[in-house]
């Protein structure tokens, strides 16, 4: 639960997200026209692109497959779909009809584990061919001030899918964590690029309050133009507390569309329930019902590789933590490093802290593991220090040398304590207040002298060993 | 000028120049075209460079195909490269696509020559060919009458004697109507035997392009040539077909006909159901079983087709919107220049349709209209499948009328509706149709008769024809 605005206390949010992702085809959904991101204005274009005349769809069948792939990796059911004409004018849709699925679409009944375990459902996922760009010129470039507008049809007819997520998500950070989560899915599976800065993928929001224990859902309203994930958790943040404002004064929340405006941090009204479009959506006749056989699905369910949450459950299970607690790790593809270097022998938790702080680098997932599992072992066997070991790991992702040898060279051992004890017995003489101050109580100076320590060995002690010489000179 | 079937010949044998062809359809239409106006446009300098490399190829041995150096005419909704094609619309004016519909290529690899491209009832709404932008066609028969439409321009095309085969697009009858009318033969194939791609789209799910010829062996030549699978259209049947030209000849002893009751009585003239009497006779005299038989949901058939087809044209035709091509009247803002090149770009048919059309779409109606007539559209193939469990090929008058007088029915939309009665069943069952001139009314305009067959039945359908034609009063 997000407790980032105070005044949601009582109250509970819930979100449910709309999420279109650019397909990674060489082609578009229904033309030849590559599908590319950049490019000079109306270079990627052909009939169909364009809506010409007698020009007709022609499904593209990677589109199909990166599209089950998602359905599949979200445990949809993938079933007969029906693809239907979503009208509307609008000068970047070049037939002012959209080509979507909507009674009868691809992939149905699906979930997502977030790292925290909680599973959010997945209502549907369909195929829809995406819109060109409109780009407006003069005024402040919002469509009724223009002078003129240009039109760019390179990205209309580019496949999308749109993941309709159930209204499961409780907290702006669950949203987040959301559409983290689905990114990565997205990208291990290679269905998408994932980029919402380059708007290949685009989040839309439905938020609706209640005070909790209410059963029933809050009126919803709609956020667009949600363009990154901090736009996401500040517009989440805003609009519950908006709602929330409205229903504690009395009011009430109207359900209607509503636009995030990153500068100002709010949303305000686009259109009312209303105003809103009737899309007049039927059975697109140029197209026939796309009905993908058992054995084309099984063999697209057979080339998935594993999923972050699988990824995330086997380390957890290797390293004996919770699958929270390597989300990171998963994240940055080091999973396998780990439980191959936990195979190795390395010890569990040193192996999860290293990856965690000390591997966030370029580089890191090509770190053999069985140089890393020699690393930690010679940590946990004493030979190096914490930090000797950090800096060692830090050099093997550069050169790939290994740990011994770069140990080696940097003159690294593990300090005598004997030779220790006499550090510390000196800089106990030379700091007589400090020490007496530590030996009241204030345990803040244990840090000041571990960090004398440390200046004075050049980093080599080891940290845990001076703490334990302290206590045993406090209480001695 | 000869059948399409004879100039191919003698232009593959060298016999006769396809030169000489093309310059005779040209000098046929600069004799009586300013009478008809089947055309919206004539491509004569185009025709006769096309025929001038027919010779050549000729010339150096090369046979140019089955149509070689043949005159064709094409509908005016039909894509053809770097050619206007207008949809006989104001909002299309002056366009040129930059490509070829599938048709036109077929056409010109099997070595036809485009002579022109024909008049037609503004993006084929209409059965008179009164609502084009650029003004109606005359019926050759009779210049005071109308040529049926929406194809109005492609039969007078063909039955002036401009060009011997002419393609039209049938989406309740719009090929076999002017066909009847202009006493020629004109048949809508089975949806998906011919490739949309590059027809301009008027009901996705109704239009089908189709032949128009003055003979039944004509017809079948030209459809085996625009006819069979096509990639660009996901709705083109994928099976290829035997050659309809090769069966002509095999007559229909054996084979079982219904003539349908609904589409028999009421609201069909005498003369026309005399006549169709007759080609049920003349179909039993070649030893086929005729009987009455009763589709009762093709009495529903034109109902059903007033919401399926207005509703498909209102988002066929939301294309026409000023900002990428055709016509454009500049306004103030995005949505008043929509509204302002549609309300000038458009007729009043094209206008009526996209209106009932969008209504019947609209949520809280779409349920009672469009998915009504959706589901009367399963009963009329479920009813059209129970004849055939018993008949091989149905009989029915193809227009109710002979043809009617020039602006008689332009102000009545439900009297000039009611011209597709018998036809626009087998659109909406998806099977193919076909009409065969067969004798004149009292007025001495000619009649056609309708062939009904099921999906994929044309080889029966023609055969039939041919046997009607042969038999022709």
């Amino acid at each position: 639960m997000s407790d980032s605005a105070t005044s949601l206390e009582g109250w509970e949010v819930v979100v449910g997200l709309e999420v279109h992702a650019e397909l990674a085809t060489r082609t578009k959904l229904f033309s030849g026209s590559l599908n590319q991101f950049g490019g000079e204005p109306n270079t990627n274009i052909d009939p169909v692109s364009l809506g010409l005349p007698g020009s007709l769809p022609v499904l593209n069948r990677q589109a199909v497959e990166l599209a089950m792939r998602v359905g599949l990796a979200l445990h949809c059911t993938v079933q007969p779909s029906v693809f239907a004409r979503k009208n509307y004018f609008y000068p970047d849709m070049p037939k002012d009809y959209q080509i979507s699925q909507y009674e009868e679409p691809i992939n149905v009944d699906g979930w997502l584990e977030l790292p925290s375990g909680r599973r959010i459902g997945i209502e549907r996922a369909h195929l829809e061919e995406d819109t060109g760009k409109t780009t407006h010129v003069g005024g402040s470039g919002r469509i009724h001030e223009a002078g003129y507008s240009l039109v760019d049809y390179n990205r209309a007819g580019v496949p999308l899918i749109e993941i309709v997520g159930r209204p499961d998500i409780r907290s702006a950070d669950e949203a987040r964590a959301y559409v983290s989560e689905l990114r990565a899915i997205l990208v291990a599976i290679g269905a998408s690029d994932g980029k919402m800065e380059e708007g290949s993928l685009r989040v839309d929001c439905n938020v609706s309050v209640r005070r909790r224990g209410d059963t029933d859902y809050g009126t919803r309203c709609e956020i667009k133009n949600v363009n990154s994930l901090r736009s996401l958790g500040r517009a989440l943040d805003y609009e519950a507390a908006r709602q929330v404002d409205l229903l504690e004064s009395g009011e009430k929340v109207t359900q209607e569309t509503r636009h995030w405006n990153e500068e100002e941090g709010r949303t305000h009204s686009l259109r009312s329930k209303e105003e809103a479009f009737d899309y007049r959506y039927f059975p697109e006749p140029d197209l026939v019902t796309l009905d993908p056989d058992s054995a084309w699905i099984d063999a697209v369910r057979e080339s998935l590789p594993a999923l972050p949450a699988e990824r995330r459950h086997a380390l957890a299970e290797r390293a004996g933590v919770e699958p929270a607690e390597v989300a990171v790790i998963v994240e940055r593809g080091l999973d396998a490093l780990c439980i191959d270097a936990i195979g190795a022998g390395a010890d569990p938790a040193r192996v999860i802290t290293h990856a965690e702080h000390n591997l966030a680098v370029e580089g890191a997932a090509g770190l053999d593991a069985a140089a890393f599992a020699a690393l930690v072992g010679m940590e946990t066997g004493g030979e190096l220090t914490a930090t000797q070991a950090k800096q060692v790991l830090a050099e093997m992702v550069d050169t790939g040398a290994d740990p011994k040898s770069i140990a080696d060279a940097r003159g690294f051992e593990a300090m005598d304590t004997g030779e220790l004890e006499a550090i510390v017995d000196g800089l106990i003489a030379d700091n007589p207040d400090q020490w007496h101050k530590l030996c009241e109580g204030d345990q803040k100076l244990t840090g000041f002298f571990v960090g004398q320590v440390m200046k004075a060995t050049q980093g080599q002690a080891d940290g845990k060993v001076v703490n334990r010489l302290l206590q045993q000179k406090k209480d001695g | 000028m000869s059948d399409a079937r004879s100039i191919a010949e003698a232009v593959r044998s060298g016999e006769t120049a396809a030169s000489e062809v093309v310059d005779s359809s040209l000098a046929v239409i600069a004799e009586r075209e300013g009478e008809i106006h089947a055309f919206n446009i004539v491509l004569a300098d185009e025709a006769r460079a096309a025929a001038e490399a027919i010779d050549r190829r000729v010339a150096a041995g090369e046979d140019p195909g089955p149509l070689a150096g043949v005159p064709v005419a094409l509908k005016d909704n039909i894509c053809t490269r770097g050619i206007p094609t207008t949809c006989s619309s104001r909002i299309l004016e002056g366009w040129c696509p930059p490509y070829d519909a599938t048709v036109a290529t077929r056409l010109a690899e099997a070595g036809a020559v485009l002579v022109g491209k024909t008049n037609m009832d503004e993006f084929a709404m209409g059965s008179s060919t009164e609502n084009s932008a650029f003004g109606p066609t005359c019926n050759p028969r009779d210049t005071t009458k109308v040529p049926g439409g929406s194809s109005g321009g492609s039969a007078a095309a063909v039955a002036a004697g401009f060009t011997p085969l002419a393609l039209g697009s049938d989406t309740g009858g719009s090929i076999r109507q002017p066909a009847a009318l202009c006493g020629v033969v004109g048949a809508k194939p089975t949806y998906g035997f011919v490739s949309r791609y590059g027809l301009i789209a008027f009901a996705s799910s109704l239009d089908q392009i189709g032949p128009l010829a003055t003979s039944v062996a004509d017809a079948a030549l030209l459809l085996d040539v625009v006819g069979g699978h096509d990639a660009a259209d996901s709705t083109s049947i994928p099976e290829a077909h035997a050659s309809l030209a090769g069966v002509l000849g095999e007559g229909v002893s054996g084979l079982r006909v219904g003539v349908i009751d609904e589409l028999s009585g009421e609201g069909v003239a005498p003369d026309v159901l005399h006549r169709t009497g007759e080609a049920a006779e003349a179909l039993s005299a070649a030893g086929a079983k005729v009987e009455e038989v009763s589709v009762p949901a093709t009495t529903y058939g034109l109902s059903a087709y007033y919401l399926i087809a207005p509703a498909e044209a209102s988002s066929n035709l939301a294309r026409y919107d000023g900002v990428r091509y055709g016509l454009r009247v500049d306004a103030a803002s995005t949505p008043e220049m929509n509204e302002a090149t549609r309300t000038a770009g458009f007729g009043d048919e094209v206008k009526r349709r996209i209106m009932l059309g969008t209504y019947a779409l609209s949520a809280g109606y779409y349920d009672a209209y469009y998915g009504k007539a959706q589901k009367v559209r399963t009963l009329i193939i479920r009813d059209f499948a129970t004849a055939y469990e018993s008949y091989d090929l149905l009989l029915s008058p193809t227009s109710p009328t002979t043809a009617f007088a020039l602006a008689e029915k332009t102000d009545d939309p439900l009297t000039m509706y009611m011209n597709d009665v018998c036809t626009i069943p087998s659109n909406l069952a998806g099977q193919p149709a076909i009409s065969v001139p067969f004798g004149t009314g009292d007025d001495g305009l000619p009649v056609g008769v309708q062939v009904l067959a099921p999906a994929l039945g044309e080889a029966a359908m023609f055969r039939a024809a041919a046997v009607l034609e042969e038999a022709a009063p």
